[in-house]
């Protein structure tokens, strides 16, 4: 069976890589504007100054930790279906953190002291750590892809596996924290954030792996044996319920809080665009429709059904990372609880961003970044996951 | 205003660290604020011997003595700090410091105070940026490093006060001794310029009611120690336990 | 494809020669003649690291009055013409353009001389 992604649809191949390159050379486009006129032609401003490439870019982050899952799986957990899935696992693990890293990288103020980042450290920052998490985990799933693929390698692979494991919930973990730590601002400062981005990254990488994967077996002609579907929509129902659980518990937290009620009030019920995408584009799109198809009888019948929870995942995500990211700062600082403000730094004001064209270019091309690389590469190299549906059968690892 | 070259011909004749010369002029004829430190005159090529911990400045304001209306001390911040450009969308605008009109909804009270970079002993802006461009001063002035700032702007998220702004387009009008530009954050500095050579903040002085208050809160002997000694003070989002540098009365 | 490596060696080497045919060398105007804090030659090779070193101190250490002052730099330095150390005859630029070193400072400070802020102003006696 082909391994790689099919020398046949060559075409199809130079038409993906042109439109994939296009969407990322637009991202790049983008970025130059701000950075050459400054963040003045965006849509941020002094309150909301993380807008939709740091929604894009976080998203992005967050899924590549989560997409390595799949391999963890395989390896560190031993479950036969996921071990043919390592490889291409890692290699989306790779794209997607520097799709992620492009985009917010892209986004910085002074985008040309990006050497200055990494010589100069402050390690009581996340954003600090990060400078070591990042790279290390470059290397690290760098490593481990090779040892799943070189033969002569294989049986150091669970050594790695493990590490990259390990390695990439400390990575999240700080992901999440870089808004649990912030004391400042009723939206963050929580300690449940951390794992709920460890959680939403195993939703968002799966849904994104399994997209992958069935554009390259729909490029290959080939399709994914019906059992083996089964197991993964089960497993991407079960992180979206997790999910749900922490942003349960997140925001029952909050209304419980007092002092909390206002923001959550704003969030939820009449904060304008921030209830419509959290009720409409986080919970019906991202969690109640994805529920349903992969897991009601009439609905699972519907072809492509486990592709569309995955799409609809990745949408809910955004969503969501929107209302925290974006909601978090157009929500006011409550510097004098109880009274209103009002002055010309707009405090006490809710702040009304527009992403500006420039922007949504750029968090577009993240996309693209992520897509043209992983297409790339999968075209050279042996990453289609080949299933051995007979001997999976026989060893029962599709009856669980 | 003198031509830029008479400026120019009579710097080259002075010694080269001429303007600390003037600064010490200057301060010799000011009558010291209790408390502030003394610079060294620099006759020959002497620098100062920098900032030290055994000073914490801090800042006094009451309350009770600001007007609604008044923004002396936004517009000296401005005029000082060189902060005039022409922003498209307001939003975008840096502000280091601003008045607060506040409201009680339920009494109808109303007051103002102005607010700003307060200063804290344990900055959040300070933990969370990569660079560590954003840093604590030995004498407890927070500032922001330009030099290594990559405008990546968590500092502005970190800061419960919303004292930080991001430069959002390339400027050209600076002031020589308060070099700010594109893409790096910024925030009040206290006027370490003019700190350091002996002189008040801009807003402080210029303060028509006296509501301000700058000083050095270790020095047992300064007005403002003595004041926040026996005087009852409050610090804005004092449970967040930051140990502020600007305390206020009346709130 | 000998020849093409040949072909391609050949403009990868001559490439920098003929893109710097058309630029002249730098013409400095010194405006105040023997008045700089160092010789010229170590001037040309250690400016940058005395700036730098000098920003450190003054900006994270608070020490004031050191010699390699940039401030005083551009005033003694700025062309009599425009005021400023960049643009035409501008002393940084001149240098710089032609080394193609990019110059970050002027993003943040002031390169025109003679601009003083308010509190330098009342300080020496002087309208800002």
């Amino acid at each position: 069976m082909q391994t790689e992604m099919s020398k046949q649809s060559g075409q199809s191949f130079y038409g993906m890589a042109a439109i994939g390159g296009l969407i990322s050379l637009l991202g790049v486009a983008g970025a130059f504007y701000m950075e050459h006129h400054g963040h003045q032609v965006s849509g941020m401003n002094n309150q909301t100054f993380w807008g939709l490439p740091h929604v894009f870019a976080i998203f992005l982050i967050v899924a590549a930790s989560g997409v390595l899952n799949v391999a963890s799986i395989g390896t560190v957990f031993g479950k036969k279906v996921y071990k043919p899935r390592g490889p291409l696992s890692g290699l989306l693990a790779i794209t997607f953190l520097a799709a992620g890293l492009f985009v917010i990288m892209l986004d910085l103020g002074r985008a040309d002291r990006l050497i200055i980042a990494m010589t100069h450290v402050n390690w009581t920052s996340v954003f600090g750590w990060n400078m070591v998490l990042y790279p290390v985990f470059f290397g690290l799933v760098g490593l481990y892809v090779w040892l799943l693929m070189e033969r002569r390698m294989y049986a150091y692979a669970k050594t790695a596996g493990v590490a990259a494991f390990i390695w990439r919930l400390v990575m999240t973990t700080g992901t999440g924290s870089i808004f649990g730590f912030v004391v400042a601002r009723q939206a963050y400062n929580s300690a449940v954030i951390a794992p709920m981005f460890i959680i939403m990254s195993f939703a968002w990488g799966l849904a994104a792996f399994l997209i992958f994967q069935r554009l390259m077996f729909g490029c290959n002609n080939t399709e994914l044996h019906p059992q083996v579907r089964e197991r993964l929509n089960n497993l991407l129902g079960t992180f979206i319920a997790a999910v749900f659980y922490f942003v349960v518990v997140y925001h029952l937290t909050n209304i419980y809080f007092a002092k909390q009620t206002g923001f959550e009030q704003f969030i939820l019920l009449n904060g304008g665009i921030f209830p419509k995408l959290f009720w409409g584009g986080y919970l019906v799109l991202g969690t109640i429709i994805p529920m349903l198809l992969l897991y009601l009888p009439s609905f699972q019948r519907i072809q492509g059904a486990g592709i569309i929870a995955s799409v609809l995942t990745i949408i809910g995500g955004l969503c969501f990372l929107y209302v925290f990211i974006i909601g978090g700062q157009a929500y006011p600082l409550d510097m004098f609880p109880g009274m209103e403000l009002k002055s010309t730094f707009f405090d006490g004001h809710i702040d009304n961003y527009v992403p500006s064209t420039p922007e949504i270019l750029l968090s577009i091309g993240g996309f693209g970044v992520a897509f043209t690389l992983t297409l790339i590469v999968t075209r050279v190299l042996p990453f289609v996951p080949q299933d051995d549906v007979a001997k999976l059968q026989a060893s029962g690892a599709l009856h669980d | 205003m003198k031509e830029p070259q008479d400026l120019i011909d009579n710097k080259s004749r002075r010694n080269f660290v001429g303007t600390a010369a003037i600064a010490g002029a200057g301060l010799g004829t000011l009558a010291l604020a209790p408390g502030l430190q003394l610079i060294q005159v620099s006759e020959a090529n002497t620098p100062s011997a920098g900032a030290s911990s055994k000073v914490r400045w801090g800042m006094l304001i009451d309350t009770t003595k600001c007007a609604s209306g008044c923004d002396a001390c936004v517009k000296a911040c401005a005029t000082e700090n060189g902060i005039n450009e022409t922003v498209k969308d307001p939003r975008q605008g840096s502000q280091w410091i601003r008045k607060i009109d506040l409201k009680n909804p339920k009494t109808g009270q109303e007051h103002s105070l102005p607010m700003l970079c307060q200063h804290c002993e344990h900055p959040p802006c300070v933990d969370v940026c990569p660079t560590g461009a954003s840093m604590k001063r030995a004498d407890g002035i927070v500032l922001v490093d330009r030099h290594i700032c990559i405008g990546c702007r968590y500092c502005m998220l970190a800061c419960p006060y919303k004292a930080r702004s991001l430069v959002h387009q390339p400027l050209t009008a600076q002031n020589p001794e308060v070099p700010r530009g594109q893409g790096c954050v910024e925030a009040c500095t206290f006027c370490v310029q003019r700190v350091d050579k002996g002189m008040l903040p801009a807003c402080v002085e210029s303060c028509p009611e006296g509501a301000m208050l700058f000083g050095d809160l270790n020095d047992p002997n300064s007005e403002i120690a003595q004041r926040v000694a026996k005087e009852k003070t409050t610090q804005v989002r004092g449970d967040l336990n930051l140990n502020l540098g600007v305390r206020y009365q009346g709130i | 494809m000998k020849r093409t490596l040949v072909g391609l060696a050949a403009i990868l080497l001559l490439a920098p020669v003929c893109a710097s045919a058309g630029a002249s060398k730098p013409t400095l105007k010194i405006e105040n003649p023997g008045q700089c804090i160092a010789p010229v030659a170590e001037m040309r090779v250690n400016h940058m690291e005395m700036l730098k070193h000098t920003r450190d101190r003054t900006l994270r250490q608070g020490i004031r009055g050191e010699k390699a002052s940039l401030n005083e730099c551009i005033n003694c330095h700025a062309s009599k013409v425009t005021g400023s150390v960049l643009g035409k005859d501008g002393f940084c630029q001149e240098c710089h353009s032609y080394a193609a070193v990019k110059l970050d400072c002027w993003d943040c400070h002031q390169p025109k001389a003679g601009k003083l802020n308010v509190g330098q102003a009342e300080a020496a006696g002087v309208k800002p």
